[in-house]
């Protein structure tokens, strides 16, 4: 009893050094991550600009940038094209076909895992521009595609110009699949093989041990993962601009493109960080929705 | 026990104020320029590099004239910039935003300089252009001084090459059609005619016309197409008088007309070529020296890929190419056509070493040193007297390409240019993928209308 009353003020004061010790971490993250989105926050609402009249003087300019993002109809386009893209790429692609090649992959022997995975992996070790080049070159008009399906005497297709986002969304999926595979596999490998063989010993389906067993026992992984994979494709640019620009039009148009043609092209940056805000938002929610629907 | 708790407290203290203060002074960027070192003084100069380095031709050029340079209190010292236009553009602007960083000299685009200017980036020249008679006494082609004057009216920059734009065609493809080698188009009919022509007698593996027609070849559709069409109504973009943008008028429609016919009736390239952000190359480095085109709406600049160390080395351009003027729509005055673009070298409003920067761009933009750099470099002078040198002429097509300037327009010095240029490409692909030419319009009145604002938009 007294050893304890005697131990309290340097359980007190040890509760403090952790402080000590998350200082610096702390400034990192309120330097790099809370001010910088502080800061997007604040020059939204200005006419922050590159060059021209509004980049001499920063000017605060209420909700204009947001009126403007609601009126202007090329937002409502890459709204729809990013989820498109997002549900195309990520939660169908990405998820699904992880999924299954883990699967498939689960009771083969070493071998067949080391060359499939390494096969698999390939293409998310692949640097991203790296992995656009490859794939522009695979679906161009002269590309490796064309060459294959022209040598059995079908005609040409011009892939990247008549299903622009198919093209993304599966080059998408080649460069991310990597990623939910190595996630499912580690989730798989956790449901202990003797509940598969009391089921299979009780008559059960190959189909009634996925979905009675095997889905509900990796629920968790598949929830974290599709919030994962989804924060990652929200975020994609350099492979969409370096394969088709956001083009032909605006069919690829999502919104990371459309935000850096503002900010850049246009040199409204002000109009920039307001759709990165957008953004933001669409991720924020999208992460609330997966968060809510895992408890 | 305490004793050695407060030992210990003390210790987490000092460390993590040492990481913390060590993070934060990392953080904050370390000032103070190294100016005048040995009574020298240190003039930068930024341009755009485009991947090329020390071999580029201004970088040459630069160097000559650092180590000629009569000054020799005066160091010249290059700080390029290696980026895309659109990305140098943008660095450009943090560069001039900033005490530090803004260079001594750089060079900015015509399309750039009145938003630079309007910034408050660049110096006026105003002042010092008075006393240097090299600019007052005609030296330079009057049309040209237009591409350096701000909306305010004051020049902010010289200029130091310029670019026109006209029709390229294939006269081996037009002899075998059956058209004159020695081609000039009165109105848009006859362009249109000789494409037909083509198309007719060529066959399937060559493409009569080819434009820029798409958003992703950006400033190549706005300007090599849409403005030297438009342009040739006889109406402009920007209303000078008035202030305001031209949203809706009958010049527009014909203009998207001319790509809607080319379009229809299959006389340009295949969509998914031209719709493409390579589209400008695949036209000159493949289709045009391959034979697979006839005519090419282009700018001046192409001939560069052809010389000996170009991207397309193509010896027989001289015989086989010809460069045709734009002509106006109907063949009204003044006849024909050309948009004007180009570079100048200009001074920042935060340079330190102002009155030096000046002192060098007069010896570096003089005849003989504009010269060497447009030599070099394959652009078109803008410098009369330049343009007259036995030196100049004899590179092919020079003589010609100088000569269209006389009817040069400049797209509209104006802080939205860049925003309405967009607008321009989504107009012209829409027409080119099938879109009418007035639903095509509406929307682009939309556009600019959010963009400039209701009170400064008009029709026509």
């Amino acid at each position: 009893m007294s050893s304890l009353a005697l131990n309290s003020p340097h359980r007190k004061r040890n509760t403090y050094t952790w402080l000590y010790f998350l200082l610096p971490s702390i400034m990192i993250m309120l330097l790099f991550f809370i001010y910088p989105i502080l800061l997007t926050f604040f020059y939204s609402f200005t006419n922050l600009a590159l060059t021209g009249e509004s980049a001499r003087e920063l000017k605060f300019i209420g909700l204009d940038n947001y009126t403007r993002m609601f009126q202007d109809p090329t937002v409502r386009i890459s709204i729809w094209n990013t989820l498109i893209f997002l549900f195309g790429s990520a939660v169908i692609g990405q998820q699904v076909l992880g999924f299954l090649i883990a699967l498939l992959m689960k009771h083969k022997n070493k071998l067949f895992r080391r060359v499939i995975g390494t096969i698999v992996l390939a293409g998310w070790v692949t640097p991203e521009i790296v992995c656009a080049l490859c794939l522009y070159s695979f679906f161009g008009d002269d590309g490796t595609l064309n060459a294959i399906i022209t040598s059995f005497g079908l005609p040409e297709v011009t892939w990247l110009f008549t299903v622009p986002m198919l093209t993304i969304i599966l080059a998408n999926i080649w460069h991310g699949t990597a990623f939910s595979m190595l996630v499912f596999q580690a989730a798989l490998d956790d449901v202990p093989s003797e509940i598969e063989e009391a089921a299979v010993v009780d008559g059960a389906s190959r189909w009634q041990i996925l979905t009675r067993i095997i889905l509900p026992y990796i629920k968790d992984s598949i929830k974290t993962n599709m919030m994962l994979v989804t924060l990652q494709t929200l975020g994609v640019f350099g492979l969409i601009y370096a394969m088709t620009g956001g083009g032909p039009g605006t069919s690829t148009t999502t919104l990371p493109i459309f935000m850096y043609n503002q900010a850049f092209i246009n040199y409204q940056l002000g109009y920039g960080t307001a759709i990165s805000l957008l953004l933001l938002l669409i991720g924020i929610v999208l992460s609330l929705f997966y968060i809510r629907s895992m408890k | 026990m305490t004793k050695m708790a407060g030992g210990k407290r003390v210790f987490y203290l000092l460390v993590s104020v040492i990481l913390t203060a060590a993070l934060l002074a990392g953080c904050t960027g370390s000032s103070g320029s190294g100016q005048g070192e040995n009574g020298k003084k240190t003039i930068t100069i930024t341009y755009r590099d485009d991947g090329v380095g020390e071999q580029g031709a201004f970088y040459k050029w630069l160097k000559e004239l650092a180590e000629s340079y009569p000054d020799k209190n005066v160091e010249i010292k290059p700080t390029p910039i290696q980026a895309s236009e659109g990305d140098y553009f943008a660095k450009i602007a943090l560069a001039l935003k900033s005490k530090d960083k803004a260079p001594d000299i750089v060079t900015e685009d015509t399309f750039i300089l009145n938003s630079d200017a309007s910034a408050g980036f660049l110096e006026p020249l105003d002042d010092r252009m008075k006393d240097w008679s090299d600019w007052t006494d005609g030296s330079f082609i009057e049309a040209m001084k237009k591409g350096v004057t701000a909306s305010d009216g004051k020049v902010y920059g010289v200029p130091y090459n310029t670019d026109s734009r006209g029709l390229w065609y294939n006269k081996t493809i037009f002899k075998a059609a059956g058209l004159p080698e020695n081609w000039t188009p009165k109105t848009w009919d006859e362009v249109l005619d000789a494409a037909r022509t083509i198309k007719e007698k060529a066959g399937d593996g060559v493409v009569p016309i080819w434009m820029n027609m798409g958003k992703a070849t950006g400033e190549a559709t706005s300007m090599q197409t849409y403005e030297m069409l438009l342009y040739g109504t006889g109406e402009r973009l920007y209303e000078d008088s008035t202030g305001k943008w031209i949203t809706k008028s009958p010049g527009i429609l014909d203009s998207l007309r001319f790509i809607e016919t080319v379009n229809k009736e299959k006389l340009g390239p295949p969509l998914s070529k031209v719709l493409n952000g390579q589209a400008g190359n695949t036209a000159t480095r493949e289709y045009l020296p391959q034979g697979k085109l006839a005519i090419s709406l282009d700018g001046s600049w192409i001939t560069g890929n052809y010389l000996e160390n170009g991207a397309a080395p193509w010896p027989e351009y001289k015989d086989v190419l010809g460069f045709a003027p734009m002509p106006t729509s109907k063949g009204q005055a003044p006849g024909s056509i050309t948009l004007a673009g180009g570079w100048a070298l200009s001074i920042p409003s935060n340079a330190k070493n102002k009155d030096e920067a000046w002192e060098f761009i007069k010896f570096a933009l003089n005849k003989e040193n504009s010269q060497k750099l447009v030599t070099a470099s394959g652009n078109i002078t803008v410098r009369a007297d330049v343009a007259k040198d036995p030196g100049y002429t004899q590179m092919p097509f020079n003589e010609i390409a100088t000569e269209y300037l006389k009817n040069a327009e400049f797209r509209p010095a104006q802080d939205k240019y860049p925003e309405v240029s967009t607008q321009i490409q989504t107009m012209v692909e829409a027409v080119a993928t099938g879109t009418s030419p007035e639903d095509a319009q509406n929307k682009y009145a939309q556009d600019v209308t959010r963009i400039a604002g209701g009170q400064n938009v008009t029709e026509k």
